[in-house]
This record gives C-alpha cells, structure tokens and sequence, in this order.
C-alpha cells in the first residue's frame, strides 16, 4: 500500500458498508417483515408446574424441598445452616421467611467491594428467584437492588427460596411475559441445575466454579 | 501436535477423541427424539429461516443491536480484524491500569489469538473454562468447539498440571477440577476485565447472551469492573424472544441439555441500585473477513452456525483426524466450508476434500445448513483455482482424479473396501494400503446423501 488513504473510514463504516455491498442493501433500508417469534406454551394446569419442576430440578442433582407457607422455611432449613457461613439476597420474600434474623445469615448488602468479600468467604449463598421454570427445573434471576449477582455464584452452596406462584411452564413462558429482558434489568441469568464440567474424559463434575450444590424450597402459599 | 498419520495410529487418541464424540452423540440422540422433543424438526427450520433473514439484512440488525447497547449504556467497537482488537483492547487497559484478564470460552478469541496478542504487551489472560485452562497451560489450541480438551486424558492433565503449577501428581479428575477451581478463583477476584464471547447478539434488546455450564462466563462478566464481549457479526438474532427457538436448539444439539447450567442475559453496565455487577461493558463485533462470505447466497449459510458442534461429533473424518490436523481452529465440517472462505480456496486445497459426503452433518445442524452442497461448491473452486494457477501437469492430473474419487463415493468406497480387505495378505499394494490404513468406512446417515440431494436439488 503506499501511503495513507486520504479519507479516513472508521471500521464501523468499512464493515456496515462491506455488507451492504456483498448483499445489495442501502443504508437505513428496512428488512421484510420476520414472522411473529414462535412461543409455545402448553395450556398444561399450573397445578402441575410444582410436581415437575421438583422433577426437573432433582435429575439435574438439586434437591428440593417443599414448605406449606413461610413459616415452614426455617425449620426446613436449620440443619442445612447450622454453623455455616450465609449470605443472603435482599430479596423482601427471605425477610418475609425469617432467613434474615438469624445469626449466622449476612444481609443488606448494598457496597459490591463488601458484598464480594462476604460472598467469597462464604458457605451458602441465599436468594429468591423472579421466577422458576418447570419443564427445565431453571431459576430466574433478574440482577436488581433485591438480587445481586454473586450470591448465586461464588458460594459453593446456593439455595433458592421462591414462592409456588412465580413458576411458569418454561423458557418460551418466560419469554412471553419478559419479551424484552434488558428493559428490567442488565443480567437476566438461568441457572438450570448445579455448576458442572466433563471437560476431562467427559466425566461429569459439580461445581467448577459456581456452586456444586444447589437447593430450591418452594413455597406454598405465601 | 500429532499429524493425521500419528493420529490415526495412535489407539491411546483413536479411544479418546471415538469415546467423547459417541458421548455427545448419544446425549444429542437422547435430546432430540420426537418422543422427547417433538417440536426439533420444526424448530431447525425456524432457526434457518431466523438466521436467513437476520444475515440478508445484516447491517440493520447491526445499527440495531448498536443503538440499543448504547441505551443500555454500554459501548460497541466495530474490529475489522484481530488488530484492531488487541488496540482497542490494549488502550483501555492502560488508562484504566489494568494488569489482568479472566476469559470465558470464546472461539471468537481463539480465532485471532487474543491472549498471545495481549501477552506480548505483558497483559495476562487467563482462560477459565476448564478445558481451555488445561490447553492454555500445554500451549494446545482446541481439539473441538465444544469440548476444546477432548483429546486429553487426565494423565495428561496431570502431567500438566504438575509441570506448570508445579502441584503434585494428581489423577483423580474431581481434585483436578479442584485444583483449577482454586488457582481460577484468585484470578477472578484479582482480575480488572473480564473478556466472554457471545453464543447470541440480540438486536431488540442490545443484549449479549452467553452459554456455559461452569459459571466461568458469569464470573468473568459479573466480578471484575469491566465486561468486554467479544463476537463475530453473524452472531445475530433480531429479537429476545427469538431465544426460544435457538437456546431449544443449543444445548440439546451440543451436549443433550434442554438448557445448559447458565444462562446469561446481559445488556450494558450494571443499572442504578443493582448491587454488583461490572461498571463499563463493552460489546466488540468482528469482521476479520465474515463479510467475504455474504455475496453468494448458498455460501452465506456458513454464517447461520450457532457452534454446537453437533457436525464434529457426527463426521466420520474429524473422528478419525481430530481437531488439530485442520488447519484453522474451527474444525470438523463446518471448519471445512468457513477456512477456505476466510482464507482463501487455495490456502489448503485439500479440505473441502477432507469429507466423505456422507450427509451426517447436514442432518444434525440445528440451523440446517447445507453443508455437502458448500463442500461441493468449494471443491469446484478449489480445482478452478487450481487450473487458473496452472498447476503442473503431473500435480493437476493427480488432483484431478483425487478430485473425482472423492466426489464418487461409491468407488471411493469400494476401493476403501478391498484395499483394507486386502491389505493384511498383499503388503506389496504398498500405496493403496497406505491409503486405506488411514480411512475407515464412514457410518451412513439414514437419508443418503444423494438421496438428500437429489430431493435439494429438485425444489
Ligand atoms: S455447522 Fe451446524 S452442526 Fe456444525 S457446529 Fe455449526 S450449527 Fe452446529
């Protein structure tokens, strides 16, 4: 090449214009209409959603615990507790729960330096879950000043305590009541099932680097 | 690395690389069923026609994916090529001081050698997927786009792990695993940027989607200050909703998983109260030369791949030749029709070549692309390459009937047939046994190809 080009084109214009090039399109030209997003969501009775999400949740290795109402929750837990280090989300429904007043739980989190530290540090992480999904036994977590996105992540336990009311039939569900995530929030996370790997002879390992155990208590009625 | 020749003679690699790829098989085959999942096929053809579409108006899609990642307040870099990444990544490093970078699996990255590229500027990037870890520490590129470490065994992972963190002998994979885990959770927390590529860019929502089953991605995008994503431009799709159709496809065609472990849905730095979260993202789309494949219609199909490496798994070549003897890091069918769009035809001649046309691999791509027809179509450009170079007589003579045996199946097979029927009485059939010792008679796919073609070519 000799020399500069005199006109300098950034790379956004060299790319978007190399494109419109090779496709014979013109800048701002509209697409033909796409067909409507193909959604599917069984008109299953929502009673079931509960019965299989269990079923999902326990293939994938979670256990699952069930609580009438939220006066169950604690008692079903304490033994999972008992002498661990606990951080829990802001989520109001673990308040509502109790999780927050015991001891041994970290709450309130709203500085991300302390949050990490106390994550990093910890046993068992607790949240709620927007919401769960029954066909794939997935969590929901829409990052807001309730659900941060560690507490999930860097405890090597993570429990999920999510009302009977917030679980839907599946992604496609999902997708039809949040038809645009990133409006609500900027990381929507699935979690389906505990960290694994079979990156070694394809041997199935938990908890790489997320967490190798994870609980779900379902709630009743709340 | 080891050559085809040492490959396929090698029992120890020929068990590792047949065992992980029936594995995927079967977990596919389990996944996909009409039983289990009556709506796959359906769901192939939408996935098609969405990518179609999304690629034949590329550049709105762009300009949309753009205005929305800025509203969300994040920052998009259009790379022409791997240089222009590693500047871009390099001066935001220096202004903001950065010294360290946690990466999750990325083929985008692999592809333009992102970390050798950083390291010269004695930026550190470590890998944190575990298999690429394991590759990033032997100085290996991935076997496989899936399982990038599908060749190794854990003897070897031991060997590495003992020569390069200087740890004791350890064989059991669960304390391998553990040991990465911990060396890998400093990085994490240390780290001032955390790279990810991306399986989806999302146009409607200017949103990065990533699939893992390691919570690596997550980390890398969650806990340092600054996300940068990495992702080709044909990695659009036009809506969130859209997701339905593809994650459906995703896990189930890779690994036989409805929904991989995570998930993540990421759009801009984190917003006003959410608690963590990095505070710059930055979204990089590259080119480096996915634009030369858009002219023709038939060959823009190369660019609909969601990298599920369903094609690998399936073809009877890479399960006999492995990852490491294509010549480009995208390997298997689908790296045997983008190489020579990317590099040029007459770079490595032989690889539209390196396929028995069985069909397998058109038959389990969830995105349904073509794959035998594009293998065809490059092979006539590779011989008119050839012609217009003038190749000698002797060269293009022999190349001429390469070129015909392999597109006659049938007495590529035969010969395939007597030559090793023959091989163990008739040493002196010297050449043809040599041929045959390498190649074994690919499983056929239920439709045949011609079959399949013939039914292609008629619409
Ligand atoms: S070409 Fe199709 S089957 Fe192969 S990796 Fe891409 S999407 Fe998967």
């Amino acid at each position: 090449m000799v020399g500069r080009e005199v006109q300098q084109v950034t790379p956004r214009e060299a790319i978007l214009g190399k494109i419109r090039t090779e496709l014979g399109r013109a800048a701002g030209q509209h697409p033909a209409p796409l067909a409507a997003p193909a959604l599917r969501i069984p008109l299953s009775d929502r009673n079931l959603y509960k019965d299989l999400f269990v079923q999902s949740f326990e293939k994938l290795g979670g256990k699952a615990i069930i609580a009438r109402n939220t006066s169950y929750v604690l008692p079903a837990l304490s033994t999972l507790l008992e002498g661990k280090r606990v951080v829990a989300s802001n989520a109001p429904f673990l308040r509502s729960c109790g999780i927050t007043d015991l001891p041994q739980v970290q709450s309130g989190f709203t500085d991300r330096e302390l949050l990490r530290e106390a994550c990093a540090a910890a046993d068992i992480g607790i949240t709620s879950a927007d919401y769960a999904l029954a066909a794939t036994g997935t969590f929901v977590m829409l990052a807001s000043p309730r659900e941060a996105r560690l507490i999930s992540l860097l405890p090597p336990t993570h429990i999920a305590v999510i009302p009977r009311s917030r679980m839907l039939a599946s992604l496609d569900e999902l997708l039809s009541i949040l038809p645009k995530p990133a409006e609500q929030t900027s990381s929507m996370v699935l979690i389906t099932g505990p960290s694994r790997t079979a990156d070694i002879e394809q041997i199935l390992v938990r908890g790489v680097h997320g967490p190798g155990e994870i609980h779900a208590v379902i709630v009743e009625e709340s | 690395m080891a050559t085809i020749k040492e490959t396929v003679a090698d029992p120890r690699l020929q068990l590792a690389i047949y065992s992980a790829t029936q594995r995927l098989i079967d977990h596919r085959a389990g996944a996909v069923g009409f039983k289990v999942f009556p709506e796959y096929q359906d769901l192939r053809t939408l996935a098609h026609d969405i990518k179609k579409h999304t690629i034949e108006h590329l550049d709105y899609y762009l300009e949309q994916l753009e205005a929305n990642v800025v509203a969300h307040g994040g920052q998009v870099i259009f790379c022409e090529d791997a240089e222009q990444v590693t500047d871009f990544v390099l001066n935001l490093a220096k202004q903001r001081n950065a010294r360290l970078i946690v990466k999750s699996k990325s083929m985008t990255t692999e592809e333009i050698h992102f970390n050798e590229r950083l390291e010269h500027h004695q930026l550190e990037a470590v890998e944190t997927d575990l298999g690429e870890y394991i590759l990033q520490l032997a100085h290996q590129r991935p076997y496989h786009i899936v399982a990038p470490a599908l060749h190794l065994t854990r003897y070897d992972v031991a060997d590495i792990f003992t020569k390069s963190l200087g740890v004791k002998k350890e064989v059991v994979i669960e304390e391998q695993t553990k040991i990465a885990r911990s060396v890998l959770r400093d990085k994490f927390l240390q780290a001032d940027i955390g790279v990810t590529g991306a399986n989806f860019l999302v146009a409607d929502s200017g949103a990065v989607v990533v699939v893992e089953n390691e919570g690596n991605a997550r980390l890398s995008s969650s806990a340092p200050k600054i996300h940068i994503a990495v992702a080709g431009i044909e990695k659009l799709i036009p809506r969130a909703q859209d997701l339905a159709v593809f994650l459906n496809l995703l896990g189930r065609s890779a690994t036989g998983q409805p929904l991989t472990v995570y998930t993540s849905f990421l759009s801009g730095p984190r917003r006003e109260g959410e608690v963590d979260g990095p505070d710059e993202f930055y979204l990089i789309l590259l080119d480096n030369g996915r634009t030369k494949l858009l002219a023709d219609p038939d060959k823009r199909q190369s660019l609909y791949c969601i990298r599920c490496g369903a094609c690998l798994n399936h073809c009877p070549v890479y399960r006999k030749i492995g990852g490491h003897n294509y010549p480009w890091v995208y390997s298997g069918p689908i790296g045997a029709i983008i190489t020579p769009q990317f590099h040029g035809v007459s770079k490595d001649p032989w690889l539209p070549f390196a396929s028995s046309l069985c069909g397998a691999c058109a038959e389990v791509c969830p995105v349904k692309i073509e794959i035998p027809k594009l293998l065809l179509k490059l092979r006539a450009e590779v011989v008119e390459a050839k012609q217009r170079e003038g190749a000698g007589g002797l060269e293009r003579l022999a190349f001429r009937m390469f070129s015909w045996m392999m597109t006659h199946p049938r007495v590529y097979l035969m010969l395939a047939c007597i030559g090793s029927a023959l091989a163990p009485i008739t040493p002196k059939i010297g050449p043809l046994r040599k041929w045959t010792s390498q190649r074994s008679l690919p499983p056929l796919a239920s439709t045949s190809f011609h079959k399949w073609w013939a039914e292609r070519s008629s619409k």
